[in-house]
């Protein structure tokens, strides 16, 4: 059924499909519109879960951690400020492994206080053990929190998806959607079967304490769950391309990658931008490209290091900054060309941060500056004024 | 069966251990337990044994309440609720401090949770720092006893009334050294539907510094002497309090603890302890304990 609908009503309609058992969260911009969209469903009789309105983004997520440990598949969403409140819950809910799934909304995180988009939220959550998935479109958002639960529950993985669309470019817009039939998503998502969960039947514990004699190996079976993850992602989106006729095959996305001199890395809505820029350039003979990552967590080394074979240089242009070095993302391509013979050079921006527009001209201009050598190789921030006028 | 089982590693005399052994046989098993990070947690799951016979689920130090929240609505949503009471047991600090927040929004939203503090009036788990129940007068480890300052110079966070202005249907207090009356009061708890809170006064070992093998009679002291009331409170009415014949003045309970020695040893403690015996005058009054 294609429908015209905010990004947020896709998100909430595919939540109903998908029927968790128990829903909580918190409010904050700009995830609100999508529990609100929830909340009416539940309050008109569409979808039967249990919704709890939680007494904060740490309660919301600690509630879920209780309701997941027991058996019932459950959803949340937040952004920011929230997603940097549940921190503490997000290392636990995945070293109990436990398949939440949770779309964040991105935004920039305070101070400065600021709604608007960036993706410092959830990249500053990279380490948490949470599998993490970025959108380019509405579309893709809502296609992205199906197969999520498909990838968080599998027995061989589970650990918990975070599928990350970016505030208000995405949350807020209106696109045409293909939205998921009830029947569609009974075919494709099984009924969840925990095999362990709490139960009077068969008491188990949860959340043992792990001495220094136990508790790496409880990391390493994480590492290996989030590199069998790394499998599940292409399966299970090779099943859902099958089954609904779109979206990929792989962790990344290539755009006129096949004979590129310069690869254009990025993620999320940015990513459509970044698309257009490499259009015009490839109008004026350049020939660049674009890897777009969808799975960051895990990181598709294979996949990004394959795409870099035959380029001269790439750029990453990214929505956040690890204060101190570089932006995150920057690092982890670069630590998968360490290896290469000839390793291209490395360009990183950081752009758009707390909602500053990216436009193609910038992003072109930014790519030209590194193409005629005029930057060097290294980390930048793509846009600065009124540093000036903030000093003084 | 032990449902609480043997092989913990709790101190020897350790007053918590105790409570928890009979707030579980009083539910007969048929509970899932929500501990927070604590003493007890620590105590009884080393990886990879556990002394616990029910389900149950350490998460985090504060979110307890939050995680039993969960527990109780996925039993709803799936229909189990058959199964068992939702039972958290807390220490005193994970209950009155940092967990607060999370106890309030489990009782305002009206789970159907027994909230259990297992009060052992200090984080002894890292090592005896004051918490918002350690009494007036006491010497912890981040409130010590120094040159100028007497020790904690606050009165215990009243829990229980914190309870009652959230409508909790049913708040009580209790002691480890009446184990019936524990026993009698989780049954009460639990079959009552939506939020119950029980705050269970046990003693700590090397944190107050008393003689294990005198850990029963001294958390009776505290009963004795006015300072622990045991009292009942249904639908926000007082409906019970454990009668005291012939109170016995506070330094009877004080005399014997490590953690209150420093008080009788110069004027300024003579007059911390004459507050103290002013807390348990006004508990006496207040709840009517005196037979
Ligand atoms: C967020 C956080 N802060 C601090 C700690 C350290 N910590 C662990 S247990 C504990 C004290 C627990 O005190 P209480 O709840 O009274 O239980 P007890 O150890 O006395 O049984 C503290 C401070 C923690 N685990 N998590
Ligand atoms: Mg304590």
């Amino acid at each position: 059924m294609k429908k015209v609908v905010e990004g947020s009503v896709a998100i909430a309609h595919a939540v109903k499909t998908i029927r968790p058992d128990v829903i909580a969260a918190y409010p904050i911009t700009p995830q609100t519109h999508i529990v609100e969209r929830l909340s009416e469903y539940i309050a008109d009789g569409e979808l039967k879960s249990e919704y709890v309105r939680a007494d904060s983004e740490f309660s919301a997520i600690s509630i879920l951690v209780g309701a997941s440990a027991t058996g019932a598949r459950t959803f949340t969403s937040t952004s920011s400020q929230g997603l940097a409140l549940m921190h503490e819950v997000l290392f636990n809910a995945s070293g109990m492994r436990l398949p939440i799934v949770m779309v964040v909304a991105n935004r920039a995180l305070s101070a400065p206080l600021n709604i608007w988009n960036d993706q410092q939220d959830s990249i500053s959550q990279r380490d948490s053990g949470w599998i993490q998935l970025y959108a380019e479109d509405i579309q893709e958002a809502h296609d992205l929190t199906l197969q999520a639960y498909k990838i968080s529950e599998d027995i061989e993985v589970r650990l918990p998806s975070m599928v990350c669309m970016d505030g208000f470019i995405l949350t807020h817009a209106y696109e045409p959607v293909d939205l998921f039939e009830d029947e569609e998503v009974q075919k494709f998502l099984p009924p969840y079967d925990p095999k362990v969960y709490l139960t009077t039947e068969d008491p188990l514990t949860f959340g043992a304490l792990a001495t220094p004699e136990y508790y790496t190996e409880f990391r390493y079976v994480m590492q290996q769950a989030m590199e069998r993850a790394k499998k599940k992602i292409r399966k299970v989106f090779t099943e859902f391309k099958e089954m609904f006729n779109r979206g990929e095959e792989s962790l990344i996305s290539l755009y006129k990658m096949e004979d590129a001199d310069i690869a254009i890395i990025t993620l999320g809505s940015l990513t459509s931008t970044v698309r257009e820029a490499v259009d015009r350039l490839r109008d004026k003979g350049i020939k660049a490209g674009v890897v777009k990552i969808i799975s960051y967590r895990p990181f598709p080394e294979e996949e990004i290091r394959k795409s870099l074979d035959k380029v001269n240089s790439f750029i990453v242009f990214e929505k956040d900054i690890s204060l101190g070095h570089e932006g995150a993302v920057f690092t982890d391509v670069k630590s998968v060309v360490y290896h290469m013979k000839d390793r291209p050079s490395a360009f990183g921006f950081a752009v758009g941060l707390g909602g500053r527009d990216v436009r193609e001209s910038t992003i072109e201009k930014l790519i030209v500056e590194c193409i005629e050598g005029r930057k060097k190789e290294g980390f930048y921030f793509g846009d600065v004024k009124r540093v000036k006028e903030i000093l003084k | 069966m032990m449902l609480f089982g043997p092989g913990h590693r709790a101190c020897a005399g350790c007053g918590c251990a105790v409570t928890i052994r009979h707030v579980l046989e009083a539910l007969e098993g048929k509970c899932f337990v929500v501990n927070s990070t604590g003493c007890m947690e620590v105590v009884s799951t080393p990886y990879p044994e556990s002394s616990w016979e029910v389900p149950y689920i350490h998460s985090l130090f504060e979110n307890a309440s939050a995680v039993a929240a969960g527990i109780e609505t996925a039993l709803k949503s799936l229909s189990r609720e058959h199964e068992g009471k939702v039972v958290v047991i807390a220490g005193d600090g994970a209950t009155a401090d940092i967990g607060v927040q999370t106890l309030s929004g489990m009782m305002f939203r009206g789970h159907d949770i027994l909230y259990v503090c297992y009060d052992n009036e200090a984080y002894m788990n890292t090592g005896v720092q004051m918490s918002g129940l350690t009494p007036l007068g006491a010497h912890t480890t981040t409130s010590p006893a120094g040159k100028s300052i007497p020790g904690n110079l606050g009165p215990k966070k009243d829990m229980p009334a914190i309870a009652l202005a959230h409508g909790a249907k049913y708040v009580a207090t209790a002691s480890m050294a009446f184990l019936a009356d524990i026993k009698k009061k989780i049954r009460k708890a639990r079959d009552i539907t939506g939020p119950s809170y029980i705050q269970i006064h046990s003693t700590c070992v090397p944190g107050w510094g008393i003689d294990s093998a005198r850990s029963v009679e001294i958390a009776r002291l505290a009963v004795e002497t006015g300072l622990y009331p045991i009292f009942e409170y249904e639908n926000g009415q007082l409906v019970s309090v454990r009668k005291i014949k012939n109170r016995k003045p506070v330094e009877e309970y004080l005399k014997v603890q490590a953690r209150f020695r420093h008080l009788f040893k110069d004027e300024r403690g003579k007059e911390i302890i004459e507050k103290i015996q002013e807390i348990a005058d006004y508990n006496a009054q207040y709840y009517g304990l005196d037979a």
